[in-house]
């Protein structure tokens, strides 16, 4: 359950997040479908215990004494740097960077070729003119924005802070601060480096920190520093010692180390450090000392780039390219074998000639390059609103959930008094539950009672919650002004979850007023009660559960308890007969609980006995001290007190679905996209939330895989497979192969905060010997034993034949690790949408990462392609986005290759004409505009704007979507079919001149102004005819384009100096001209336009009946799609 | 009024005259595809005699064998002035890359005055001096010439405005010179009057518009008299061109000219075809649509539609 994941967030990053970040550094520098096999496998081992400290070899800072801790190990300075760039690296450095590009390195090669005098084709600087732009508009584009980040560098470089100097604080650059000073910090400053906190303003040594900058979560974090140093600190002592911590690593939710202070010895970590670019708030100093500097940061260390990822089509393209080089290759060796024979049989009757040299390459500018538009599609969203609404509750065996009233709805006086007593003011409105209210306020004894006090109490103690009391006097509430002071409580808390029970609980009167790392202070019921605590056992992930060990005001000692139901009830007490009833009733409520797709918790406490308390404490401490092993020691310590619980109760917390989001999964799975759900959330969750959005149906065969072993893993997925008769994925795929149907992308989407979804966009492969669609549920014990080991292809035979995948109770880099199996497996395109941190591997690891601007936090926005504000966004953004620019950039890669192979081809047709010596009719000028001007915009325009449906048409038939799997609008043989096509307009191009003109005394120049304005007119109208949305711009781009060619013509043509001076005016007083272009248009593109329209009566593609019956606006009842799996 | 009346009477029953007795003024078109008429003579065979035509070569390059050659043109069809005179050369690439670029349009234009004439390689200096005009297209002018006489009377042939107006006036030096053209070694074609100014020289603006083909004509001049059917022209000509040592071909073309400039047939056929191919198309297309409907924009058409409704 993901909240419950949050309530100790800490450990389960702490636990995951290490190797994710690992992971991903080293991913990103490598090649991401290159990923050794090796990689993958080490990607996908997630350890939890995994905690080795880094003891052996530990770093030594000693406390304000730079000197010494620099003496040994030059620890780096804490001058930082993010510019890529410096003035003399810039240059060769940028364009190493930039001809990382194949396209690039072509058009070198050509220039430079035309710098050699015998095979220059178009002018020496001319050749040079198109990529010597696009290089230095790049340059200058990665040139400013280095030079802005040198400049901010040098602001966050030269920036000052206190730092203790000869026995007092100066002020010093923070370029100059080092590991092992002593550093002063004032309220809303900025950290300059990580540091760990000796003392604070706060006698108990607690400060407040923002990490916005981190992890984009604004919330106020916990500090603490050592209460032994804290206290001298605040005394004015000098602090000496010495700390021994971990080598630098990029996790920043997670520190070990341990200080040597006035002979003791303890333990440092993640709460005791604060980081690189936090700010400290609420809190007026903190002083501390620094650790890591400069580049040795977290915060440094986690600003990798991400990897960059291409697009399918860009691929294909790379292909085609290598295609068209060949036909290059070959037609300049046709030309050079063609000159050699030519030169052969004239070489006696050279002398003469008056053209007998030996120059033969010629260059056709195949490819143009301002068509880097990527084949992304946007999309962005969690499945749920994240907001977490305290629902349910079921104390001591009873379920108050049967009515719910809003506070205003209160009408027994009494408990509004009672409720408004509390005189705090939440910001956030609770329903609250009459009954359960009105229980809590009759002064009753018994078990119950105390059980619904201690509930609450659990609620509101056991938690890692931060009360933000505001002085609220004025505004709110009329009714409470007669209170005068009314105080606003913020709760800020790094889980959701926690956030609404600790509301929840104020709602009922049990406000968590103040919390220090000795005491927290609840209100309860405006009596204020103090609780010392004397321990902390934060959320793990292998216990799932939480406590707390409280001495209360009486000297009584107790262990609350919070957790989940699958962890809490085996160390329940199973004494009395009432216990087993309450605990049976509790049960069946939380079934019911989760059955609505709610999150619970149960919740639990117990005495402990001086003896028992005595001996947790030793093993507290000596555990929490220990670098080694803490979190296994500090599990152990906790299994002493958390067990034999008294159940109190559970609660349950609703994480509202979002807008759309049943609707946006149904269209998604309609495109042919496969939908995964990988969540952190628990299986009954999971599969709630499934039905509730409709991924998963009641008709559906659930296969359930939940082992707890290798052994019982691998005879559920063959259980699985025989009884539902899965085939081996590779025989599939042979056969989707063979029907030419091939599967393409898959998408991954996150359901929740902490749950993430996979998407996979898969033309439906059906099998046949399934009657029933099959539904995958598996849960994240059983993925550490199938991806580790041999079973994940039996894994993957059974999920690519499901039509849904549920996987629960993931971690992190267990959702990288599918992704990446489906990755490494099949061809498919995944996508991976998310929000929260526990997202960003997987988000990084798709090929198209989303990220959702959630409540959790920037983290996975940061590490997405695309970013959204909600989860049915994607709906439109794939269905809509994803297939116009889809449908854009597969028709201009297409014509791309057309309109410059026709022009080199009819260049190459006319070098046949001039005895192999590789004349161009053309003028330099035309030759270079052709790309650059005559052509280039309306190929811009239509890449922008043209559509060929209306979105609402898009949304409503989400299967044509399919398209995009089918591969429609760039294939191979769509390829072929143009480049056939492009010979034949090529030939036209060439021979309808060449016949018209036939023993004529046409020259050389006014034949090259014909096929110059002939092959813009046939490119442009070629154009036209594939156009499927016309708006004046398009107009404009198109026909202008063809009187701006006649404008330079005109133009080029009137300058005097050149030889072709004048050609275009004869040429328009001649109607054989016309004609002749008049005859090129017709017949060059006869053939395709009967190809398009017999295809288009025949065989009309979805998208062409669905463009008809959008233009006919004839919207009859059986549009609506049909069930999905006859998707295909 | 009366006069007026008779008057107005007598137009009109003059014209209902002329319509009834069926006189009235009528364009009469004569659809003749040969509306254009053209004479081809090959000459460069026949222009050498006999005893030489085993080396042509030699007899081309041999200055002190006379040249003069007369050729008999019979003229099939009457043919209206202005006939254009061209010489045709086949298999010769003027549009070699070497060929097409060996010139100095900046020298054409200022003479000397213009220095830079390395685009003119190989043609370009005379012991030291830039040769004006330079590069190898000006280098090999052609030099053949002709004179046309009918029944005795020498054909009066124009020889001015065979040039675009636009190369004579502004691409063509009214004070260039061609001083020292054709005084190397290796003589390539016709020599020029020094006298003349470029802007004049005519046939080399002609030969220097380089042409698309390999195989071409250009303009030598215009007969501005009718020739009958059945007159027989006597062409003398000089036959000085060298076209032997790569195996040209010479021709002598006499033309007359169309809306749509010299013979030939090609556009119009192809304007036939493939107008009658799209007549065709579209009623096959018509006849498809009427057979073959599909409404439009039926959305049971729609792939998956489709399939569920065949099973």
């Amino acid at each position: 359950m993901p909240r419950q994941g949050s309530w100790g967030s800490m450990e389960l990053h702490n636990n995951c997040n290490t190797r994710a970040s690992f992971d991903i550094s080293r991913s990103s520098s490598l090649a991401q479908e290159n990923l050794s096999k090796s990689q993958r496998i080490h990607n996908k081992s997630v350890d939890f215990d995994d905690n080795l400290p880094h003891a052996e070899n530990p770093r030594l800072i000693y406390i304000n004494d730079p000197r010494r801790t620099n003496d040994k190990y030059e620890f780096t300075g804490n001058e930082i740097r993010t510019s890529k760039y410096t003035l003399i690296t810039f240059l060769p450095k940028n364009l190493f960077i930039q001809f990382h590009r194949v396209a690039y390195l072509y058009f070198l090669a050509i220039a430079a070729l035309n710098q050699l005098p015998p095979l220059a084709v178009f002018g020496r600087t001319v050749s040079l003119f198109p990529l010597l732009f696009v290089l230095c508009v790049t340059a200058i584009k990665d040139g400013y924005e280095d030079w802005r980040r040198h400049r901010s560098d040098r602001n966050e470089n030269n920036r000052e802070s206190l730092v203790l100097q000869a026995g007092e604080f100066q002020m010093k650059k923070w370029k100059t601060i080092r590991a092992g000073e002593v550093v002063k910090i004032h309220a809303d400053e900025t950290i300059p480096c990580d540091m760990v906190l000796l003392g604070t303003s706060d006698p108990s040594g607690l400060a407040y920190i923002q990490t916005m900058n981190l992890d984009g979560e604004s919330n106020l974090k916990t500090r603490y520093a050592r209460q032994e140093t804290a206290s001298s600190i605040f005394e004015g002592c000098n602090v000496l010692g010495l700390i021994r911590c971990e080598q630098p690593n990029r996790n920043i939710y997670e520190f070990t180390a341990n200080m040597e202070f006035n002979g003791h010895r303890f333990p440092l970590s993640q709460s005791n450090i604060v980081l690189r670019g936090c700010q400290l708030k609420n809190t007026d100093w903190i002083i501390g000392v620094v650790v890591y500097a400069g580049q040795e940061t977290k915060a440094m260390l986690n600003s990798a780039v991400s990897p960059s990822k291409r697009s399918k089509l860009e691929s294909y393209m790379n292909r085609e390219t290598l295609w068209l080089s060949i036909f290059l290759l070959v037609m300049c060796s046709v030309v050079a074998v063609g000159m050699g024979l030519w030169l052969h049989r004239h070489k006696d009757e050279l002398e003469t000639l008056p053209y007998y040299r030996k120059t033969y390459i010629r260059n056709g500018r195949e490819n143009d390059n301002d068509t880097n538009l990527s084949l992304y599609y946007y999309g962005v969203g969690t499945l749920t609103e994240n907001k977490m609404e305290f629902r349910k509750a079921s104390v001591y065996g009873k379920d108050y959930s049967s009515s719910n009233f809003t506070e205003d709805s209160l009408q027994d006086d009494n408990i509004r008094d009672a409720a408004i007593s509390s005189r705090w003011k939440l910001k956030s409105e609770i329903s609250v539950d009459s009954e359960l209210m009105n229980f809590l306020h009759k002064d009753l004894a018994g078990d119950e009672r105390i059980a619904a006090h201690l509930f609450f109490l659990t609620l509101a103690a056991c938690n890692t919650v931060i009360p933000i009391v505001s002085q609220d006097a004025s505004s709110g509430h009329g009714r409470s002004d007669s209170w005068g002071e009314v105080k606003a409580i913020d709760y800020q808390g790094e889980s959701p979850d926690e956030q609404a029970l600790v509301s929840a609980a104020s709602a009922y009167g049990y406000t968590l007023h103040e919390r220090t790392s000795g005491h927290i202070v609840i209100d309860v019921n405006g009596d204020k009660l103090r609780l010392d605590v004397l321990g902390l056992h934060e959320f793990d992930s292998v216990r799932k559960r939480m406590s707390v060990v409280i001495r209360f005001p009486d000297n009584t000692i107790k262990v609350l308890v919070k957790g989940a139901d699958t962890t809490m009830f085996s160390i329940l007490a199973r004494d009395t007969e009432k216990d087993n009833l309450i605990r049976q009733v509790t049960q069946s409520h939380l079934t019911e609980y989760s059955s609505e797709g709610l999150r619970t918790l149960v919740v639990a406490a117990r005495d402990l006995t001086d003896v028992e308390l005595e001996q947790w404490q030793c093993r507290y401490e000596d555990a929490s001290t220990s670098l080694i092993d803490r979190a296994a020691k500090l599990r152990q310590t906790a299994a002493l007190v958390e067990c034999n619980l008294n159940l109190l109760g559970a609660t349950a917390i609703e994480d509202k679905l979002q807008d759309g989001v049943p609707e946006a999964i149904e269209a998604l799975r309609q495109a042919g996209i496969k939908v995964w759900v990988l969540t952190g959330d628990k299986q009954e969750t999971a599969i709630s939330i499934g039905l509730s959005c409709k991924l998963l149906t009641a008709d559906m065969q659930k296969i359930i895989i939940n082992g707890n072993s290798e052994e019982e893993c691998r005879n559920l997925l063959t259980d699985a497979k025989t009884r539902y008769g899965v085939q081996p994925a590779h025989r599939k795929n042979e056969n989707s192969k063979r029907s030419n149907n091939p599967q393409n992308g898959y998408l991954e989407i996150p359901d929740d905060a902490k749950s993430s979804n996979v998407l996979q966009p898969c033309s439906g492969k059906e099998e046949p010997d399934v009657c029933a669609p099959l539904a995958l549920i598996i849960d994240g014990n059983s993925l550490v034993y199938i991806l580790e080991k041999d079973l994940e292809s039996e894994l993957f035979d059974i999920a690519t034949s499901c039509k849904v995948v549920l996987c629960c109770r993931v971690a992190p880099l267990q959702k990288a690790g599918i992704v990446d199996l489906i990755k490494s497996r099949t061809d498919d395109m995944t996508l991976a949408i998310g929000d929260g941190a526990n997202d960003v591997s997987m988000i990084q690891m798709a090929d198209v990462g989303v990220g959702i601007c959630g409540q959790e936090g920037r983290q996975a926005v940061m590490a997405s392609d695309f970013a959204m504000g909600q989860f049915r966004f994607l709906k439109r953004l794939l269905l809509v986005h994803g297939h116009w620019n889809y449908q854009r950039v597969g028709y201009l890669v297409l014509y791309n290759f057309y309109r410059n192979a026709v022009f080199v081809l009819m260049l190459f047709w006319y070098i046949l004409c001039t005895a192999f010596s590789t004349t161009s009719a053309l003028t330099d000028w035309s030759s270079v505009f052709y790309s650059v001007i005559y052509t280039s915009v309306p190929t811009i325009v239509v890449g922008i704007l043209d559509k060929d449906l209306s979105h609402k048409t898009l949304l409503k038939y989400p299967k044509l979507y399919g398209a995009g799997h089918r591969h429609e609008a760039y294939n191979l043989q769509l390829f072929w079919v143009t480049m056939i096509d492009t010979l034949w307009q090529s030939l036209v191009l060439f021979y309808i001149p060449l016949f018209t003109y036939k023993e004529s005394s046409i020259d050389i120049w006014s034949i090259g102004s014909l096929w110059t304005i002939a092959v813009v007119i046939l490119v442009n109208m070629h154009l036209a005819m594939d156009i499927r949305r016309w708006v004046f711009i398009t107009h404009a781009a198109v026909w202008g384009s063809i009187i701006i060619t006649y404008a330079c013509m005109v133009v080029l043509d009137s300058i005097p100096i050149f030889p072709n001076y004048w050609t275009i005016y004869h040429l328009a007083k001649s109607p054989t001209y016309w004609l002749t272009i008049l005859l090129i248009i017709i017949v060059a593109l006869l053939p395709r336009f009967l190809f398009k329209v017999i295809h288009q009566i025949f065989w009309p593609s979805d998208i062409q009946i669905a463009r008809e019956a959008e233009i006919l606006r004839k919207a009859t009842p059986n549009l609506r799609s049909m069930p999905i799996e006859d998707s295909s | 009024m009366a006069d007026m009346n008779r008057e107005r009477h007598r137009t009109r029953e003059t014209a209902f005259y002329l319509f009834t007795q069926q006189s009235l003024p009528a364009c009469k078109p004569v659809l003749t595809p040969g509306w254009v008429v053209e004479i081809v003579d090959r000459y460069d065979t026949e222009c050498v005699p006999e005893a030489f035509r085993i080396d042509k070569i030699s007899y081309i390059q041999d200055d002190s064998i006379p040249k003069n050659c007369s050729r008999f043109m019979k003229v099939h069809k009457y043919m209206k002035a202005p006939i254009y005179i061209y010489y045709q050369l086949d298999n010769y690439y003027q549009n070699h890359r070497r060929y097409v670029k060996s010139r100095s349009d900046k020298q054409l234009l200022h003479g000397q005055k213009y220095h830079d004439t390395s685009s003119c390689q190989p043609v370009e200096l005379n012991s030291g001096q830039p040769i004006v005009p330079c590069g190898l297209i000006a280098w090999s002018l052609f030099n053949d010439s002709f004179t046309f006489i009918r029944e005795r009377a020498e054909l009066k042939v124009n020889r001015k405005n065979i040039a675009w107006k636009s190369d004579r006036d502004h691409k063509f030096g009214k004070n260039v010179h061609p001083f020292n053209f054709q005084n190397g070694t290796l003589i390539g074609g016709g020599k020029l009057n020094p006298k003349i100014p470029l802007s004049d020289q005519e046939d080399l603006i002609v030969w220097m518009r380089t042409s698309a083909l390999p195989s071409f004509r250009k303009l030598y001049g215009r007969i501005e008299e009718d020739l009958d059917a059945d007159d027989v022209i006597v062409v003398n000509l000089m036959n000085n061109y060298n076209t032997y040592s790569f195996g040209g071909k010479k021709k002598l073309v006499l033309s007359t000219s169309s809306w749509l400039g010299g013979k030939n047939d090609f556009l119009g056929h192809a304007c036939v075809i493939i107008g009658s191919s799209s007549l065709i198309l579209a009623i096959v297309f018509t006849l498809l649509h009427l057979k073959y409907r599909r409404p439009h924009g039926d959305t049971s058409y729609l792939p998956w539609n489709r399939k569920s409704l065949s099973g």
